[in-house]
């Protein structure tokens, strides 16, 4: 239990750096890390390429992904592999740009199937999540 | 829109979908943590909506896709039975996975649209990006199309070996990564065509020699895949909100399958290789020695119970396949109002996802706190009177720990012999997925209960009111 609880404060205080870290990117100049990448693209004068820096995110994702997921309990893998994939499917957003872009033929075709696909992961990911996770419950004192 | 503020709004998407995440450390945060993801998947929608404001036609079309595939979804996750769940999640993996190939046909055909370039001068790097999403996302799609088949039944769960597969894929992935940079020389749609080919057929390739048992892996795996998928896609778009929850999607995926392959103690390059489970080793059974097994009734199995301090309960797929978690939890019910303690004992590999019979319990309502993982009950076996292995097999073979020539030896095994007296239940005496004789069933303190495990439960129960 020891081991538990020191795991959660150091995953505590790893929520409070991210914290920081958004409020951080919320008053830098440009609001986002990709504006502020955007930003340090131009003030070094094109010689960093944004790219490094959306890098820089997924790499930092990748870690802070590392962390909470070893939190999870191994009682709740199955609705994590189930919320892992409703959140997947925020692949939606290029979907929707395919879709609005109606004039381009082909594109909004392929986006309109990818939009229907991913929109049953969205609703069936995160409705099933909901009743799994409805079921778990402590002992009745 | 701002672009500068779409992007924040995106960040912010991924950040509650990283709290998503965050609240299943605990059954009683998961909720909350649920209610996270949603918030932050309908601010990504939004904020995609307001950014490139789509004309009327498109609006509608979007609506239109939308109440289609949310209908079929939400129907879909009020129906679906909870024993079939690792099916839905196969399915669904491949969705996704099938969505990438389309998000990324879509961008190389209006380009402008998604802000990568003009058609026919598409940005070198963004070509890169889009073409692993696309090879990633098509090996996603058919991979779970072949598991949600083996899952489903509907296709045999053994090991299909092809002559030569490594060779095979071997080539196929060289294919992929000349066919990648002939795309980003000539950013033919045809290259592209081909390059989703093959990448179908790898991802057929690449499942159909993996057995059933080995499933909890391939699921995971499969996970991660579409994860990694939506971050190369979401480098190609720019996108942070995708970025983000790709990584902690593929790293989530990563992990889970760590933690099968370590409760199966193979190597993720075993299991991905696979074939395991296909020939029936003879190993340990034909050691010319007369053994002998005691069979005993639900009579018997109601006495020993009843008369019991601790019974520790050890469910494994076949209790999944029959059904027979409410049963067991009647039986349960019985044994503590008779003053007998209950405990419930998971292997991480038992069933065939993560966490499976953990659902099945609560289905059950069986309560979290009686649940327990192998190493927080391993030791409490021996102050156990009754070890009731239902639908288990291979994860209690003594031979895991004791017998170095055993093909399963240092796997973790839930130590059922040491309680005083082992139930198995069990439909007959046959070897359980490995192949491997149960060395359990000849020793002296086990009594092997032959029976579907939901009738023999069901019997036991009634056995236990006389």
């Amino acid at each position: 239990m020891d081991e538990l609880q020191k795991a959660l404060d150091q995953l505590d205080q790893a929520g409070a750096a991210v914290r920081l870290a958004v409020q951080d990117l919320a008053n830098a100049p440009g609001g986002a890390a990709d504006a502020a990448g955007a930003a340090a693209h131009t003030l070094s004068g094109g010689a960093i390429d944004p790219f490094v820096f959306r890098f820089a995110i997924f790499v930092l994702a990748i870690f802070v992904g590392y962390y909470v997921v070893w939190s999870v309990t191994p009682a709740l893998h199955t609705p994590l592999m189930a919320v892992t994939n409703a959140i997947s499917s925020v692949i939606v957003v290029g979907a929707l740009l395919a879709v609005g872009a109606s004039a381009a033929g082909a594109a909004t075709g392929f986006g309109f199937v990818a939009l229907c696909l991913v929109s049953v992961n969205i609703f069936g990911g995160f409705l099933v999540t909901q009743r799994m996770l409805a079921m778990y419950k402590k002992k009745e004192k | 829109m701002n672009v500068n503020l779409a992007s924040f709004l995106y960040l912010v998407s991924g950040i509650l979908f990283i709290l998503a995440l965050r609240g299943l450390s605990h059954p009683t945060t998961s909720r909350q943590g649920n209610l996270y993801g949603m918030i932050g998947m309908a601010i990504a929608i939004l904020t995609t909506l307001a950014l490139a404001l789509p004309s009327a036609g498109g609006f509608g079309l979007i609506v239109l896709g939308l109440a289609i595939g949310g209908g079929v979804g939400a129907f879909i996750a009020r129906r679906i039975a909870m024993t079939a769940m690792p099916q839905l999640i196969a399915a669904f993996h491949s969705l996704v996975g099938l969505a990438a190939v389309m998000v990324a046909a879509g961008a190389i055909y209006a380009p402008e649209s998604f802000g990568i370039g003009e058609a026919g001068a598409i940005h070198a790097q963004a070509l890169v990006e889009m073409s692993l999403g696309v090879a990633i996302g098509a090996i996603t799609f058919t991979g779970s199309v072949i598991a949600f088949l083996k899952l489903d039944g509907r296709m045999s769960g053994k090991p299909i070996m092809l002559p030569a597969r490594h060779l095979i894929n071997l080539a196929l992935g060289a294919a992929l990564v000349v066919l990648i940079v002939l795309l980003v020389g000539t950013e033919s749609k045809f290259i592209f065509w081909l390059i989703v080919a093959a990448s179908l057929v790898l991802g057929v390739l690449l499942i159909v020699p993996i057995g059933g048992a080995d499933m909890p892996v391939v699921i995971s795996m499969l996970n991660s895949y579409s994860g990694w998928a939506a971050a190369a896609l979401g480098f190609t778009l720019g996108n942070l909100a995708l970025i983000i929850t790709g990584a902690l999607v593929g790293s989530s995926g990563a992990i889970l399958s760590y933690i099968m392959c370590k409760g199966m103690n193979r190597s993720f390059i075993s299991v991905i290789l696979g074939g395991f489970g296909g020939e029936t080793a003879s190993a340990g059974a034909d050691d010319g020695i007369e053994r002998t097994v005691k069979q005993g009734s639900a009579d018997d199995a109601a006495y020993l119970m009843m008369n019991a301090q601790k019974v520790i309960i050890v469910p494994g797929y076949g209790m999944a396949v029959a059904q027979a978690q409410h049963a067991l939890r009647e039986m349960a019910d019985k044994l503590k109002a008779n003053g007998v303690e209950v405990k419930y004992a998971i292997h991480p590999v038992a069933g065939r996802m993560p966490g499976h019979m953990n659902v099945l319990l609560a289905e059950a309502n069986v309560p979290y706190d009686e649940v327990f993982e192998l190493e927080d009950i391993n030791s409490e076996f021996a102050q156990a009177d009754v070890a009731y292995v239902i639908g288990a097999n291979d994860v209690t073979n003594p031979s895991a720990r004791d017998d170095k020539s055993s093909p399963i030896y240092g796997m973790p095994i839930l130590e059922v012999d040491k309680a005083r007296t082992c139930l198995f239940v069990k439909r007959s005496l046959g070897s359980g997925y490995a192949g491997i004789d149960n060395t359990l069933f000849y020793k002296d303190g086990t009594m092997m209960l032959l029976g579907d495990a939901k009738k023999m439960t069901e019997e036991i129960v009634k056995a236990m009111d006389h």
